[in-house]
């Protein structure tokens, strides 16, 4: 099956759809997605960050189909021409989606937990206005606990359903959804019930925006400051495949492990999460390969070789690194010394060794 | 009333005791039940209304016929037929009235229908708010039982069927059809994402028809005279009559039965229908077919921008497109008189898709809040200039970027009356003492009828 999308044809089996196949060609033609989730059923169609023109239907009905449609559900067809990022039209839509998405959320990622790893963050850079034309006062919320690590605050929330459907496909017993309706709408447990399940976690993994945050991590660092780490367990619940996040020798998140898209390879359960918590409980595979472009990896990933259009943008905004032009000697940052970091992780065992060997590995490419 | 105006739902309407069984009967109900089932098969029948050319009356007005042969037919898959009695648009209340007043008759179109599609389990989705509808309909469809209209093997052709009520929870988006079929499974009514359509996976995943409780209702009459005979009422693809909610500031609002092709003159200003204007005043602007449809200038109204005489059909009513023209909508005929405030009108229609979108998809969620809240600012005398482009902007990136139609309805009104009553909009930023006083109203050029 043939489907071209921006001038690119791929070949694809059929039932894929549009936004897979424009995955398959990479990220310059992938449309953003904000509510899709591919290892969630169900999900998509809701944030409309993906619509896409349909120039051709198909081979055998080349009619162009008269409305924008959600390329994260819609199937591709033999012969179906898509317009992506070449098309105006889809570019407008999608900086009203922008806007709208934005209308209700809090413009404070400074102080959001989540920034530097949101998705509404990295698609408002890519794709929105510099101005908000909204006047009015935003719809806010209290804090949340949902249990005695996770943390709501539906202020941010964007309704993407994630982790509703999270709470519905992956843990057993359904006690998460959404209550009341329209941009008054919130995620709620049922009758103030705390997430008692030992997936529940995972809730926090997949919310694109910093509504859902983990309590044993929250505020303690910047996600920019620390340093990630594949790394496996034998866990008689899950796969055990995590990536650790690191500040210095401390591991201060476990979360699970993402693709390029974002999207959790594996889901894990909350004893990996929010318990194993030492080198100790791990064996390390090595350094995680961050290949999601976001704001803020940009640099530091090499993220703007990947998407050139990323990088003009960069380019426009100059984006300087930190300590570019600065005379640093005259600030307390240092780089952390290399004998430094050898040292980072006490030897545990033999898989702490191997996981010692690796990151040596990864300090010496740098 | 004339008794020349051809009556297919209303003929019977005023009998005294006509919602119950025995007088219904005697008035020869059920006669279409005994005539499809003992006499057609259920393929004669779908052909019948195909012939009729009868449009959905829920707003959309797509061919029923055709809706009907979109059903998919897999072996061993139950079909349901659904129909809609979720009416909750502002502006019309022509479901509701028809359903109290004659409930065998839509009981007898529910009869006939799911006979013609194959479906052996039947359910009506009554809006929560009218309760005593749902309970009308249960007595109704206990007698029908009773008398062997429904249950097994009716009339002893060996078709089964059971009719069932389901009282929704009062909201308006299960009247679009897919979130109707979210509730109806017992789920938050949140519209789905099609394709699929519901004549493929709809209720519990199986082939299901949705239809408007007017537009089953028509169907007894259809077997009964023969779908040239509803065909030759009306006019053109508008064919057979239509309810019409009238409502607003005219001498006799009510519903009325009208054959498509009524001159809207006519509707207006004849006695024999709303009798005119309320005295003294005259016609601004009317809403022609519920909330959802462009609101248009009186003249606007009346002729066509080629001169002619704007019919009550689906054609002329849209003649024109957005620009000129209107929409049939579900027939919530709203009319005003120079002392209604548009932008008033405007902000409550807003406010009203404001509290009644889901909240699933963002451009709705999101979009319907905000023209809100901007026209709440204007109408309370605290509006600027760019705030009416704002809105023109806003209206059309939520119009079809949506999951379903109730979008489209938030941002129609909001711009059709930016399109034509911008002075008033204007009036009321630069004017906001007058335009905040009781009773301060937009005297300005004003195209009255």
């Amino acid at each position: 099956m043939k489907v071209t999308i921006d001038n690119i044809t791929i070949e694809v089996e059929p039932g894929t759809t549009i936004l897979q196949a424009a995955r398959k060609i990479g990220p310059e033609v992938a449309p953003p997605a904000m509510c899709y989730y591919e290892p969630l059923k169900a999900s998509g169609g809701k944030c409309r960050a993906c619509l896409v023109k349909v120039t051709a239907g198909s081979e055998k009905d080349p009619r162009p189909m008269p409305k924008l449609v959600p390329s994260c559900i819609t199937q591709v067809q033999d012969g179906m021409i898509v317009e992506n990022t070449v098309n105006e039209q889809v570019l407008e839509t999608r900086k009203g989606i922008v806007e709208f998405l934005l209308l209700n959320h809090p413009l404070d990622c400074p102080i959001c937990d989540q920034a530097g790893e949101c998705h509404l963050q990295d698609f408002s850079f890519q794709h929105g206005v510099q101005q908000t034309r909204y006047e009015e006062e935003r719809r806010t919320f209290e804090k949340q606990d949902l249990g005695p690590n996770i943390q709501l605050h539906m202020t941010r929330c964007i309704l993407c359903y994630r982790c509703v459907f999270t709470a519905d496909q992956i843990t057993g017993k359904r006690v998460h959804g959404v209550l009341n309706r329209g941009d008054h709408a919130e995620i709620s447990t049922y009758i103030e019930k705390a997430i008692d399940n030992d997936f529940s976690g995972n809730v926090i993994d997949v919310c694109p925006v910093g509504a859902l945050t983990d309590k044993t991590y929250r505020f303690k660092n910047r996600v920019w400051f620390t340093k990630p780490v594949d790394a496996h367990c034998d866990c008689e619940k899950c796969s055990g495949k995590v990536t650790l996040w690191y500040r210095g020798d401390e591991v201060i998140r476990v979360t699970a492990r993402k693709n390029q898209w974002g999207e959790v390879l594996d889901f894990i359960c909350n004893t990996c999460r929010f318990e194993r918590k030492n080198t100790a409980d791990w064996t390390i595979e090595g350094p995680t390969k961050v290949a999601r472009h976001s704001v803020i990896s940009a640099n530091k990933y090499g993220a703007n070789k990947i998407v050139p259009e990323f990088a003009r943008r960069l380019a426009a905004s100059q984006y300087k690194d930190v300590h570019e032009g600065r005379d640093t000697s005259q600030l307390t940052i240092k780089q952390l010394p290399e004998e430094r970091f050898k040292q980072l992780i006490p030897p545990a065992g033999e898989s702490a060794v191997a996981g010692i060997r690796s990151i040596q590995n990864w300090a010496e490419d740098k | 009333m004339t008794s020349e105006r051809p009556k297919i739902l209303t003929d019977k309407t005023h009998i005294p005791g006509i919602e119950t069984f025995d007088v219904y009967r005697k008035n020869g109900g059920y006669t279409a039940v005994e005539k499809a089932l003992k006499t057609m098969t259920p393929d004669e029948v779908v052909e019948e209304v195909k012939k009729s050319g009868v449009r959905g009356r829920g707003g959309a007005g797509f061919p029923m016929g055709m809706k009907w042969s979109f059903l998919a037919k897999p072996e061993g898959v139950p079909r349901y037929l659904v129909c809609n009695g979720d009416e909750s648009e502002p502006g019309t209340f022509k479901d509701h009235w028809l359903m109290k007043t004659i409930p065998h008759l839509l009981i007898e179109g529910m009869i006939v229908s799911s006979y013609a599609l194959g479906a052996n389990t039947s359910y009506i989705y009554v809006r929560g708010e009218l309760m005593y509808v749902v309970r009308i309909l249960e007595q109704a469809i206990a007698e029908a039982k009773a008398a062997g209209f429904l249950g097994k093997n009716i009339l002893g052709s060996g078709y089964d069927l059971e009719l069932y009520v389901q009282p929704g929870g009062g909201a308006y988006i299960c009247g679009e059809e897919t979130a109707l079929l979210e509730s109806l499974e017992g789920k938050r009514g949140n519209p789905r994402n099609k394709p699929p359509f519901p004549a493929v996976k709809g209720l519990y995943q199986c082939p299901t028809v949705v239809n408007n409780v007017e537009s089953i209702s028509t169907t007894s009459w259809i077997v009964n005279n023969g779908g040239d005979a509803y065909a030759a009422i009306g006019i053109g693809r508008s064919t057979g009559t239509k309810l019409i909610s009238a409502s607003g500031h005219l001498k006799k609002p009510g519903v009325y039965e009208i054959p498509l092709g009524l001159p809207v003159q006519e509707f207006i200003y004849s006695d024999e229908w709303c009798g005119g204007i309320r005295d003294g005043h005259h016609l601004k602007a009317v809403v022609a077919g519920g909330s959802s449809v462009p609101i248009l200038p009186a003249a606007m109204l009346l002729k066509t921008a080629n001169g002619e005489d704007r019919l009550m059909s689906y054609e002329s009513l849209s003649d024109g497109g957005f620009a000129t023209g209107t929409m049939m909508g579900s027939g919530g005929f709203i009319a005003m008189d120079e002392t209604a405030c548009i932008v008033k009108n405007t902000w409550n229609f807003s406010r009203f898709y404001h509290h009644e979108s889901c909240g699933q998809c963002s451009p709705c969620r999101e979009g319907t809040g905000w023209m809100e809240k901007v026209l709440h600012r204007i109408e309370h005398g605290h509006g600027s200039m760019h705030d009416i482009d704002l809105l023109v902007d806003v209206a059309k990136k939520i119009e079809g970027n949506t999951i379903c139609p109730l979008g489209d309805a938030a941002a129609w009104p909001v711009a059709s009356a930016i399109r034509h009553f911008r002075d008033e909009f204007e009036w009321h930023i630069t004017h906001p003492q007058e335009a905040t006083r009781p009773g301060g109203i937009y005297k300005g050029h004003m195209e009255l009828v």
